[in-house]
């Protein structure tokens, strides 16, 4: 049973991990790994939450081909992405680029945080600075005394 | 006043408020799905694809001067051009009405339009789809208007609406005209 499960596990990591089909790859490893690397920040226009380099649409197999010419071209890694760019937007990254326009995106969770912890801290040091006789109404407090008074110690 | 209590409550207005624009927006066929073209005013890539049918005229980017040019993307294989097929054939008269047959094989795309009709003043065909990607097209049907200079004015990345054609495709194409 359990090579079965192992089995069936190891065939869907396959089946994901190489959308990169051997007919795509580049004879020099180096420029292969270069290609991966970029692809691997490339979004698939397509299915627009996987990246191209894990993604089995059409559209993403010419553009890991495209990335791979340019690179064979002589492209850096900066300008093969900005090929990209250049034509499909700051969309195409999946990692999206710091700029004025997206400082929100980068930097409002950071706020939210700090918003969070100072709302936290407020109401934390309010709470320790109001003694803790108020808590009891005068009818709870001699609820509580006689309590105290009747418990017997085992 | 315990106004730390507050902050939650305002920060979830303030969501509220964002999820209601979005909303607004999508009822308004703004999708969040879409992707918007960064190639507005931007000049149409240099390109120049051979003819559907041999021995018709191919065609060349450098064709895009002192006409006004609506460079269509279809294919016989996606649904969503059928729908928007009829649609075109308002446009034939009033703008260089050019259709690229994506990734399309030539006899298949040659019988569609044999079908359904042609309303292209010429079709050409991007068989391997590496002209399409120079006008950064995800799917078909994709549209974009290139004005007398060469420059993409306008585009459309999903298929016509007849109100979308009515009110903002037909006034631009008047205007760029003048």
């Amino acid at each position: 049973m359990r090579r079965v499960v192992v089995a069936l596990l190891a065939g869907l990591a396959a089946a994901s991990a190489f959308a990169v089909q051997p007919d795509e790859m580049l004879p020099d490893p180096a420029l292969e790994a270069r290609a991966r690397e970029i692809s691997r920040d490339l979004r698939c226009l397509v299915c627009q939450n996987q990246s191209i380099d894990d993604s089995d649409a059409p559209l993403a197999r010419d553009l890991r081909l495209l990335l791979r010419q340019r690179l064979t071209a002589g492209d850096s890694n900066e300008q093969a992405r900005q090929f990209l760019v250049d034509r499909y937007g700051d969309y195409v990254l999946l990692k999206p680029p710091l700029k004025t326009t997206t400082l929100v995106l980068w930097f409002g969770p950071l706020l939210l945080l700090l918003g969070g912890a100072a709302a936290a801290f407020a109401v934390y040091r309010q709470r320790r600075l109001k003694p803790a006789a108020d808590i009891l109404s005068p009818e709870e407090k001699a609820r509580l005394d006689r309590l105290l008074k009747d418990d017997v110690a085992p | 006043m315990r106004w730390p209590v507050l902050v939650p409550l305002a920060l979830f207005v303030v969501l509220l408020g964002f999820f209601g624009v979005r909303l607004a927006k999508m009822n308004e066929g703004d999708m969040p799905d879409d992707i918007k073209t960064v190639l507005i005013d931007k000049p149409a890539p240099d390109f120049t694809l051979p003819p559907l049918v041999e021995g018709g005229p191919a065609f060349s980017s450098t064709e895009f001067k002192g006409k006004v040019t609506l460079v269509n993307f279809f294919a016989s294989w996606c649904v969503p051009c059928r729908g928007e097929h009829p649609l075109l054939a308002q446009l034939s008269d009033k703008v260089q009405l050019v259709g690229i047959a994506y990734k399309n094989k030539p006899e298949e795309a040659t019988a569609w339009l044999a079908g359904l009709g042609n309303p292209y003043k010429m079709v050409v065909t991007d068989l391997d789809g590496r002209v399409a990607i120079d006008f950064g097209l995800y799917g078909v049907p994709e549209s974009y208007l290139i004005d007398r200079d060469g420059r993409i004015r306008y585009a459309w990345k999903k298929p016509f609406t007849p109100d979308e054609i009515q009110h903002t495709l037909l006034p631009l194409i008047a205007e760029l005209s003048k």
